[in-house]
């Protein structure tokens, strides 16, 4: 059988310039002067995507990641058939919805009954179908009091759930989504990612552009990474976000360099020279997502022999909250005695449980006592602790959610009847 | 159910398009799919266009009738045009009607893409429906107009004969007309804004360039072919023809309307058709 959409090497070009800025006067003088054909030539032309392939087989949900201005809206237009490519061909099997934006066509002097209609039609429902789902809209809307408001009283937030919730209930074999899930409260998003679910769960083929990874890594058993208009990496998702996130951040997250450092006290006998991010196979990480192990490499050099050290670092947030210290010395490691050179220590952690943020590490080496200050360099390290897939759920935790997560599970015994039955009887009278 | 067994809901639906903007579905079965559409762009424009005045819908009489009270005042009174055995109000007003409706809608049916850019940017559906809406839309005002017409008719005892059966086929052509020309204006407006300044200028010059305030035996005997190439005149003249006993039609000039008013509408479906494809590109 043959996919459902065929890409063959799609290309989009666009002139960039004084493109928007023509009026007919202008246009009507070139045509005389023949100025268009002489100016042609020095029209600066970008290419939105260049040699674009893939296809998409029935009931797959794929999604598309890239940096801003990769080309992946312009796919979706292309696919959408909002505009046209420039060369190339798009073979599609089935009726394309697209949700490039929430609530396109509402009319701000129109009820919201009567933005739903109009909205369903514009999105490619008929009259009959949002007659039937009417009810199912404004329940999943929320916004069933106003729904004979016009829509220039609604709040914001309120015409997106209502945008939303005609969207939601489109019925397309193939949906493309972009970035709608951007947008909104936290209890919208929420709903969002539960109607994606549901469209994969009846196997609608989905094409979900966002930036939200871990929504992405939830929902898309393959994805494709656009960059600089083309594909750069095509397949099982995880590995494909693995590798963007890795090209994405500078090259200094794996590795952060203190010699030559003016900042630190300390008598100098041992210093710090560079800290390395690793994995767990000794492999230089380059990004640092939470709940990954890693492995930090501490560089020093000795330069007399130095008996009893004990070294460690405080963990700072960006605002200068301590989240953590540790040491040998708090680990009860008594090392005998450092030689002079450069060697180094590591610090294994299985699971880096802290939120998605920046971090900054304070590095000392003191004698056993404490009293002796060899080295000390204030928070010369940062670590960048990117967003991961924490829960398995494709919420997307940030700082805002705290600083630390803990290895966790919910239980919903208690929540069913049964259980609540017996614990009432099992009070006390 | 597995995805493979999912039926195709349409074959229609599926499209294949390339760069060398074929699409190969067929234009016209998709403008039926989404024929729905048509009506609520018209819909949306009918309820949306009184909203907040205080006269309403009353505004689709008021504007023909003070149109006609000017004219009245201005060409009937003052300068003595003849209007035949027709009283000159009703003569005026018969002509108004129409080109109320074609000057109307162009406004509105020029600017419903570029209005509509949001739509243009971020859905599909045929381009052609939003000034297509707007042309349906302008009937409304229209038909709300001709009632006025009716008791204008028996005010003034003019007696309607069974050439009025035949009005349906000249509000056809009307219609056609400012389709055709909608969609050039339309398009044309979304590549080059001058749009929004020139069509009021081409609309006055319309208005005296169409028998409408005079009637057409002022016109010189040289000039007339050159004139009878505005279709407005085919269709105010066979408006006439309609309503009043006694004007006969002219049919040399309704084959030209015709004519005229049918190249109009391909060729404005052609250009449109070539000119969406950039629609998001270029708004």
């Amino acid at each position: 059988m043959s996919s459902l959409i065929d890409v063959e090497n799609l290309s989009k070009q666009y002139r960039i310039g004084h493109a928007k800025s023509t009026t007919l006067r202008e246009s009507l003088v070139n045509a005389i002067t023949f100025a268009h054909v002489r100016h042609k030539a020095q029209d600066e032309m970008i290419w939105a995507l260049r040699d674009v392939s893939f296809s998409i087989d029935r009931g797959e949900t794929v999604g598309i990641i890239g940096r801003n201005g990769a080309g992946k809206s312009t796919l979706l237009k292309i696919l959408s058939k909002i505009t046209y490519p420039t060369s190339g061909a798009v073979k599609v099997g089935g009726r394309v919805a697209a949700m490039l934006e929430v609530g396109t066509g509402f009319h701000q002097e129109l009820t919201g009954m009567e933005n739903i209609y109009l909205n369903g039609s514009i999105l490619g429902m008929t009259k009959k179908e949002v007659d039937r789902k009417l009810d199912a809209i404004i329940e999943f809307s929320g916004v069933e009091k106003f729904i004979d408001t016009p829509i220039k009283r609604y709040s914001s937030g309120m015409r997106l759930r209502l945008g939303f919730a005609v969207a939601a209930h489109l019925d397309a074999e193939i949906l493309v989504v972009d970035e709608v899930l951007a947008v909104g409260d936290a209890a919208f998003q929420k709903k969002c990612l539960a109607t994606m679910e549901n469209l994969r769960a009846r196997a609608r083929t989905v094409l979900f552009v966002s930036h939200n990874l871990a929504a992405v890594e939830n929902l898309c058993g393959r994805c494709i990474w656009i960059d600089g208009g083309q594909v750069r990496m095509d397949g099982e998702t995880h590995g494909v976000i693995r590798t963007y996130m890795n090209s994405m951040t500078s090259s200094t997250a794996a590795y952060a360099d203190l010699e030559g450092l003016e900042n630190r006290r300390g008598n100098g006998k041992v210093q710090f020279r560079s800290v390395e991010f690793l994995s767990p196979e000794g492999t230089a990480q380059r990004v640092i997502r939470a709940g990954d192990p890693v492995v930090m490499r501490f560089h020093y050099a000795a330069s007399e022999p130095v008996p009893h050290p004990s070294l460690g670092f405080r963990m700072y947030t960006d605002m200068g909250t301590l989240v953590t210290e540790t040491s040998t010395w708090h680990h009860g490691i008594h090392i005998p005695l450092l030689e002079v050179g450069e060697g180094y220590l590591d610090l294994e952690i299985d699971c880096l449980n802290l939120m998605p943020a920046k971090y900054a590490l304070s590095l000392w080496a003191t004698d056993d006592s404490g009293a002796v200050v060899y080295d000390n360099v204030e928070c010369g390290v940062t670590l960048e602790v990117e967003s991961a897939n924490i829960y398995q759920s494709g919420k997307n935790l940030d700082s805002r959610n705290g600083l630390v997560f803990f290895p966790q599970k919910w239980n919903l015994a208690g929540t069913l009847p049964a259980a609540r039955e017996s614990a009432r009887h099992a009070e006390p009278v | 159910m597995r995805p493979a067994d999912m039926p195709r809901r349409s074959i229609a639906a599926s499209c294949c398009f390339d760069a060398q903007r074929n699409m190969r579905s067929e234009t016209l079965t998709e403008f039926w799919q989404y024929r729905e559409l048509l009506y609520f762009f018209a819909w949306r424009d009918i309820k949306v266009r009184y909203r907040q005045a205080a006269f309403g819908a009353a505004w689709a009489v008021i504007q023909p009738l003070l149109n006609m009270i000017i004219f009245t005042l201005l060409f009937g009174r003052v300068a003595h045009f003849q209007s035949g055995n027709i009283p000159y109000p009703i003569f005026v007003y018969c002509a108004l009607l129409p080109w109320t409706y074609i000057s109307g809608v162009l406004g509105v049916a020029s600017m419903s893409l570029v209005n509509n850019d949001p739509l243009l940017t971020k859905v599909y559906f045929p381009r052609a429906l939003l000034p297509a809406g707007s042309v349906l839309a302008g009937l409304l005002d229209f038909v709300i107009g001709s009632f006025l017409l009716v008791g204008l008719m028996f005010y003034y005892h003019v007696q309607a004969g069974w050439s009025l059966l035949l009005s349906p086929l000249v509000i056809l052509l009307m219609v056609l007309l400012t389709m055709g020309v909608s969609m050039v204006t339309a398009a044309l407006n979304v590549r080059y804004r001058d749009v929004r300044y020139a069509l009021p200028f081409l609309i006055q010059v319309g208005l005296y360039a169409t028998p409408i305030v005079y009637p057409a035996t002022m016109i010189p005997k040289r000039f007339q072919p050159i004139l009878a190439l505005n279709p407005c005149w085919g269709i105010v003249d066979g408006l006439r023809a309609c309503l009043f006993p006694g004007q006969p039609f002219n049919f040399k000039l309704m084959g030209t309307s015709v004519a005229v008013a049918i190249l109009v509408f391909v060729l404005g479906a052609f250009y449109f058709h070539r000119a969406e494809k950039s629609f998001a590109d270029v708004i």
